[in-house]
């Protein structure tokens, strides 16, 4: 759902909007999946049905659906109901946002330092709360989570190169 | 009464030590994730299905389905104190629980409450202790077609139920059985839907779907409200407890009815939240203090709350019968079942006597423990509300993280997860039902491998489905239910044109 966003009165987004978007996405999946059931064929094999006979009535059915949904709402009123007013977007932006880098960093840092930084952030951004007692919290679930999972679960997460150099 | 013994042989495993413990360490478990927002029955075994592996398979379903039983319990807490439903069932329990707890009759209501859900659930384990035995042996006599009818059935049953628009719960299903089609073909071994990532390659897996789906949006949705949860005071006293109980026997007839409601719901794949709605508005509607509904009526806690944990209970039975599950917290435990090597479907019955059994007996002592429970720990409950949100919400996020990564060790499904969390965000918000996408994703290979092996069985004639009279008379009942909103819409626009202009009520 990226491009372009259908802005609404207050600067949020409209429902209106949003749900053309979503049903033109949907379509775009139906369709896609379509092209590539056709690609591996979607008829009857030597030994049956093929890979894509399946998947390829769904995909038919996903657009047609969709293409009913999208229909449905270009052709319905154009109410001004918001999808999201300015400020429930500032607020789903101030957590998603942070979500959105926290799971970027799990690749190079390894899971527990990040999980302690989130922690910190929502703490200090969100909570008000000094920077120091987020800290404190935040190192102390990603320790928890790091005794629970590492020695009573045994169950390996992902680690980065500050735990490798703690030796673990 | 073969059932009986069998189910005290199911008693006998139950009651190990190690799994009464597991009971209790689950109903707790499943209480706390019921009251907090972002953690659900579905999302909250999903994520601790991973962690069962070392159990065997009966000790895990029952720290599982305890979870889910503690979930059910739980929703009721925050929707009574907080006016908070903690999950999607227990809204239609805010409407009269909430203004109750105004009016400083909380125990009252939490009383009632936890009652009414552990009637509904116990009217459910009836059910399936003397129904669920003679479906499974019904089903053995299924073949492909039959299956694939069933399948049919239960997922236009969603199309014909549901209660969000009848286009959007097909976009949403048929999304379901495409994203389970990504991956390796089982039959032939082709890939599909990849478009060479060799991410995509494992396919879509259900868990972390469900985890991004039901965990990652809902901490979205509930950040739009605020951060603050204001509630009421929680203690409850016995005095209180007793004197709900002994009032409560006047109210049997809601209970039964709602019972009735709540299987019926339950077992076709409505599920409990559609459940509760419902019988509160048949209670609304039959009571003659209708319009003092919503204001603090005892009956408006009994009523929707019996129902959604009939209806989630009995969700099981299909689900142990028949594979099919009747709710996306069943479906994951579906998916439970199959990651532990059991064959889903009427074999279990046949020969995985212990672990039905096992699991059944359990679901008796768990909602016994789950009432107990519930009543004497309230209090504490209701404080892990008082953590701020700003903590509550991050450990989520942690914990989800975490449940995504150790279903495959797979840091790419982290990514994948918060992809499904805007997605479901979204989807929620334009009211599109979640359930389906859920069940399709887990069921979609069986209902694919039964349609190929029916139309194997045929040579590619589309006749199977109506060769024989069982076959025909599931797949007439799922057309039947399929075309139901086209009917009714039919119906309504015929009504509105003979009669003059009536403004409704959207």
């Amino acid at each position: 759902m990226s491009g372009h966003l259908p802005s609404a009165p207050d600067g949020g987004l409209s429902r209106h909007g949003v749900e053309i978007v979503t049903a033109a996405a949907i379509a775009a999946v139906g369709a896609v999946a379509l092209w590539d059931s056709r690609r591996i064929g979607a008829g009857w094999g030597a030994d049956g049905p093929q890979s894509g006979y399946f998947p390829f009535w769904i995909a038919l059915f996903l657009l047609g659906v969709a293409l009913a949904i999208l229909v449905e709402a270009l052709r319905g009123p154009k109410s001004d109901e918001a999808f999201l007013t300015r400020k429930q977007l500032r607020l789903v932006l101030s957590v998603l946002l942070p979500t959105v880098v926290y799971v970027a960093m799990i690749a190079p840092l390894g899971i527990y330092i990040p999980s302690a930084l989130l922690v910190t952030w929502f703490m200090a951004r969100l909570g008000g709360y000094a920077w120091t007692t987020g800290l404190a919290v935040g190192a102390a679930v990603s320790v928890a989570c790091f005794v629970t999972f590492e020695f009573w679960f045994l169950v390996p997460l992902p680690k980065g190169p500050v735990e490798a150099g703690l030796g673990f | 009464m073969d059932e009986l013994g069998l189910l005290f042989n199911g008693f006998a495993v139950a009651l190990q030590p190690q799994n009464i413990l597991l009971m209790v360490v689950g109903i707790v478990l499943g209480v706390i994730i019921g009251v907090l927002p972002g953690l659900g029955g579905a999302n909250g075994v999903a994520i601790l299905l991973p962690l069962t592996f070392s159990l065997p398979p009966v000790s895990a379903i029952i720290l599982l389905s305890c979870i889910y039983w503690g979930a059910l319990f739980g929703g009721a807490i925050t929707s009574i104190l907080f006016n908070i439903p903690g999950e999607p069932w227990s809204v239609a329990t805010t409407f009269d629980g909430y203004p109750m707890a105004q009016q400083g009759r909380a125990g009252e209501a939490l009383t009632a409450a936890f009652t009414s859900s552990f009637v509904g659930a116990f009217f459910a384990i009836v059910v399936i202790t003397f129904v669920a035995p003679a479906v499974a042996g019904f089903a053995l006599k299924f073949g492909p077609p039959e299956f694939f009818a069933v399948m049919f059935l239960s997922f236009a049953s969603f199309v014909g139920l549901s209660k969000s628009s009848p286009t959007k719960t097909l976009a949403a299903m048929l999304l379901g059985f495409l994203l389970a089609a990504v991956g390796m073909d089982t039959v032939t071994g082709q890939m599909r839907l990849t478009f060479g990532s060799v991410e995509l390659m494992r396919g879509f897996d259900f868990l972390v779907a469900v985890i991004g789906l039901f965990g990652i949006s809902e901490i979205l949705l509930s950040i739009e409200e605020g951060l603050a949860f204001k509630g009421r005071d929680a203690r409850l006293r016995l005095n209180v407890v007793l004197k709900t109980w002994a009032e409560l026997p006047r109210y049997w007839l809601i209970s039964l009815r709602s019972s009735l409601i709540g299987c019926w719901m339950g077992i076709t794949p409505a599920g409990a939240t559609p459940a509760s709605f419902m019988s509160y508005g048949v209670a609304k509607k039959l009571s003659k203090d209708g319009a003092d509904f919503g204001k603090g009526r005892i009956e408006g806690v009994i009523a929707p709350e019996t129902a959604a944990h009939a209806a989630g209970t009995s969700a099981l039975l299909p689900m142990l019968a028949l594979g099919v599950p009747g709710s996306p917290t069943a479906a994951v435990l579906l998916g439970g079942l199959m990651m532990w090597g059991l064959q889903p479907g009427p074999m279990l019955f046949v020969e995985q006597k212990d672990f039905v059994w096992g699991l059944i007996a359990s679901m008796y002592l768990g909602n016994i423990a789950g009432l107990i429970i519930v009543l004497a720990c309230v209090p504490f409950f209701a404080a892990i509300l008082r953590v701020p949100f700003s903590i509550i919400a991050s450990v989520i996020l942690v914990v989800c993280a975490v449940g995504a990564f150790t279903v495959h060790n797979a840091a790419f499904d982290i990514v994948l997860m918060l992809v499904f969390g805007v997605i479901g965000y979204v989807m929620k918000k334009l009211d599109y039902p979640l359930a389906p996408l859920v069940l399709a994703l887990v069921l979609g290979d069986r209902t694919e491998q039964a349609f190929r092996q029916s139309l194997l069985m045929s040579q590619g004639d589309l006749g199977v489905f109506w060769s024989n009279g069982l076959v025909a008379t599931i797949m007439a009942a799922g057309i039947a239910l399929l075309l139901w909103p086209l009917v009714n819409g039919a119906y309504q626009a015929l009504g509105t044109l003979a009669r003059p202009k009536v403004t409704n009520a959207p």
